[in-house]
């Protein structure tokens, strides 16, 4: 990288490419050509930087100057007036909504001030796509390490050190696990990585493929020095095809520096990866699932033991690891586990990896140390509830974790707390929600997803769900009663006990987490019928306010049924027996007329 | 399902993909990615080649066909669109865009319009959270969309 004077830094992320990072990209390169600046600035498409709010993201380095919101149309102007002239960009550089203070730097920002970044440290610092930039900072050293310092066991004791557990949701400690593997004796072993990310609204292992795809390759190898194996496999969303596309090209890289293959670094160790491709089953993130699908079989989870360590894929020892745990693996061997475990809550080390999202002010990617309370995580970097909503409740773990509430804010983040307060770390997604929330349309939310997710082999998960599912319906269209309540109480329990696999013995836990904490809410829909959110269609009717509304007409075009009457500059009226209550009319009202009753 | 006859060309690229696997059953789901790839869905005759090039059951393919929401044994439209059901689009509104959209084009989800236009289906997280509630129509993303904005995405296509 020292070749040039300035890096333009774009973000290259899913999310800053859908609104058109790639066309700032050329445009901010057509403009460095224009001005003959080609040999002293440098564009590079960088990994997520993690601020997906206020993306598309621009990053100016020696300088550290960080744009936000940017626009193609913006290219000729950020290199006319930062490139040439040395002056910021005001207008697009990031305010703080507090001070409204403008700040140029991001580690000033309250979104970064508490981050600490391990697993996603290249993400939005290199071209992933470039294996001199990860070389360059410490990529492949530790493996280099492992090879040429240590044997596989202290390999295995410093992880073991560490305290990392794995990422995935499981928490199982990453060391033991890689241990049970190197102990099974057998003439092909396999490291699995597991990138089947299936949780709806968790986006951070697609993010570190995309953005430092080498982490996972050169974690992957270790992995199989310490086990013993020379075959690896990244099993991986066929939904995801930027990150299969990075990863194709850092493997071909890898391979060509003699990173990957035979006698790597001459060492005499051989390590190979190849990808499978996953075709949109969530079961298949169990591991024993996942491993039938690479056989080419149907998804389906068998009963542990035999654990994968034993008897995995192809009947062989297998490891199976899921992306970010990986991740981690490359700094522990290079800082140190001492290093590594003073990060974090007692039994829960290092940082974590949020997908923090929903009605929050700051939707984004976020690591931050494990111990940290979700009250800094949603008002401290998530810069608090969209629109000066009241704060309701956080989902964290996805269809398998739990609702938190106000009283859970100043709760430690970690693996053992968060089951402790019936939810759980899952793989991180964190979904805030506001006042306008109903939680029993939540709780069905997630029921209809594991509904259909359900492999069907055992008749809890299967059979059951559905009987959840069935009677979050009836109380959402207000028919339930209170003796519904106690009986998705029962069932769900039922369900956790005797289900087969992580999917069914967790799957009633956001029914269990609404009912511990929004009882009231329950009871109101089948009580009074009402729904407080507004979101139970059935028990909810719009109305328009005859005082405030001035017969804009506005509604009554917009109305999808046309059961919206009146005249101009009158007070219109809705005739509720037409109404399909899509809300159309009270999005568009100026005059905050119309309402929910 | 009615059934379609393959001309002799597609059924020679489907020998082909399988064998480029070496007919090994155990890559079943890397054949059925190609197919489709190919095919642009999975109808039962070109299951019952893969089944005999494997040298598998057609039940067994069709059990993995069926298992996995990736595969589809029916043709997607000319604009296949796709509504993120992901939990973070979900809680800012996706519910009621894909009412919308199943409303005005009169299809349900996982069918296609009879025009052979629009197809309308629920994916999971995107992973564009940022720019919920999301919408996809081919490669084209839609950040931020509202019910009201529905009418005008379908105006872009109907020209």
């Amino acid at each position: 990288m020292e070749k040039y004077k300035m890096h333009i830094l774009i973000c290259g992320g899913t999310g800053c490419r859908a609104s058109a990072s790639e066309a700032i990209q050329n445009n901010l390169q057509d403009a460095i050509k224009a001005k003959g600046l080609e040999d002293e600035v440098q564009v590079v498409m960088t990994g997520c930087f993690g601020f997906c709010e206020k993306g598309p993201i621009v990053k100016i380095l020696p300088d550290n100057t960080f744009y936000v919101e940017v626009k193609p149309e913006d290219a000729e102007e950020l290199i006319e007036e930062h490139i040439i002239k040395g002056r910021k960009v005001m207008r697009l550089l990031y305010v703080d909504p507090e001070n409204k203070e403008t700040i140029s730097d991001s580690k000033h920002m309250g979104f970064y001030k508490k981050q600490i970044r391990i697993a996603l440290r290249n993400c939005g610092f290199i071209n992933p796509e470039n294996v001199d930039e990860y070389i360059a900072r410490d990529g492949y050293a530790a493996l280099g390490k492992c090879l040429a310092e240590m044997t596989p066991q202290t390999v295995i004791d410093e992880i073991k050190e560490s305290g990392l557990r794995g990422r995935g949701g499981g928490g199982f400690p990453t060391g033991l696990k890689w241990e049970f593997a190197a102990k099974n004796e057998a003439d092909q072993k396999y490291v699995v990585c597991n990138a089947d990310e299936g949780d709806p609204g968790a986006f951070m292992d697609r993010s570190i493929l995309e953005g430092d795809p080498h982490s996972v390759l050169e974690a992957m190898a270790i992995c199989g020095y310490t086990m013993g194996a020379d075959k690896g496999v990244i099993y991986i969303r066929a939904e995801y095809p930027l990150a299969i596309t990075r990863l194709k090209v850092a493997i071909k890289q890898a391979r060509e520096y003699g990173l990957l293959g035979n006698d790597i670094l001459g060492s005499g160790f051989n390590f190979d990866v190849e990808m499978r491709y996953g075709a949109g089953a969530f079961v298949c993130g169990e591991e024993t699932a996942l491993i039938h699908s690479m056989e080419g079989l149907r998804g389906e989870p068998t009963v542990k033991p035999p654990f994968p360590a034993e008897s995995g894929y192809n009947g062989k020892p297998t490891n199976v690891n899921n992306v970010e745990t990986f991740a981690n693996i490359p700094v522990i061997i290079n800082k140190g586990a001492s290093w590594f475990n003073k990060i974090g809550s007692e039994k829960s080390k290092g940082t974590k990896v949020f997908a923090l999202a929903g009605k929050i002010n700051n939707v984004g990617l976020i690591e931050v140390p494990m111990g940290t309370t979700l009250r800094e995580v949603i008002y401290e970097i998530g810069g608090g509830i969209k629109d000066g909503k009241k704060f309701k409740a956080v989902q964290t773990g996805g269809p398998s974790g739990g609702c938190l509430t106000e009283k859970h804010l100043d709760t430690p983040i970690d693996f053992d707390n968060l089951i402790a307060a019936g939810s759980m770390m899952g793989s991180g997604g964190m979904i805030v929600m506001d006042e306008d929330d109903c939680m029993v349309s939540m709780a069905k939310f997630y029921l209809e997803f594991t509904v259909e997710e359900s492999c069907g082999k055992c008749t809890p998960c299967r059979v059951g769900n559905k009987r959840l599912h069935e009677l979050l319906d009836k109380i959402t269209l207000g028919n339930g009663t209170r003796e519904d309540l106690d009986l998705l109480r029962n069932l769900s329990t039922v369900i956790k006990d005797t289900s087969l696999c992580g999917l069914g013995q967790t799957s009633p836990n956001p029914v269990l987490s609404t009912l511990e904490n929004f009882y009231d809410e329950y009871i109101s829909h089948v009580e009074d019928h009402k729904c407080a959110a507004g979101q139970c269609k059935a028990l909810m009717q719009y109305v328009i306010d005859p005082e405030l509304c001035v017969g804009c007409t506005l509604c009554s075009r917009n109305c999808p049924v046309d059961c919206i009457a009146g005249e101009r500059k009158e007070a219109h009226v809705i005739d509720a027996s037409k109404c399909i209550k899509c809300g159309a009319c009270m999005e568009k009202c100026k005059f905050n007329a119309i309402s929910i009753q | 399902m009615a059934k379609i006859k393959l001309a002799k060309s597609k059924v020679d690229k489907l020998v082909e993909i399988c064998k480029s696997f070496d007919n090994e059953g155990s890559e079943l789901i890397n054949v059925l990615h190609k197919a489709q790839e190919t095919f642009g869905y999975l109808p039962a005759e070109v299951q019952e080649i893969i089944a005999r090039e494997l040298n598998v059951s057609v039940a067994h393919v069709y059990g993995v066909v069926t298992f996995y929401s990736f595969f589809s044994m029916v043709p997607k439209g000319e604009f296949p669109i796709s509504i993120c059901m992901g939990t973070a689009c979900y809680v800012r509104g996706a519910e009621k865009v894909l009412e919308e959209f199943k409303r005005q084009l009169s299809v349900p989800v996982g069918e296609t319009t009879e025009d052979g236009k629009f197809s309308i289906s629920c994916l999971r997280c995107v992973g564009a959270c940022g720019l919920a509630p999301v919408v996809t129509i081919g490669e084209r993303v839609y950040g931020r969309v509202s019910a009201g904005d529905v009418a005008d995405i379908i105006k872009e296509y109907q020209k």
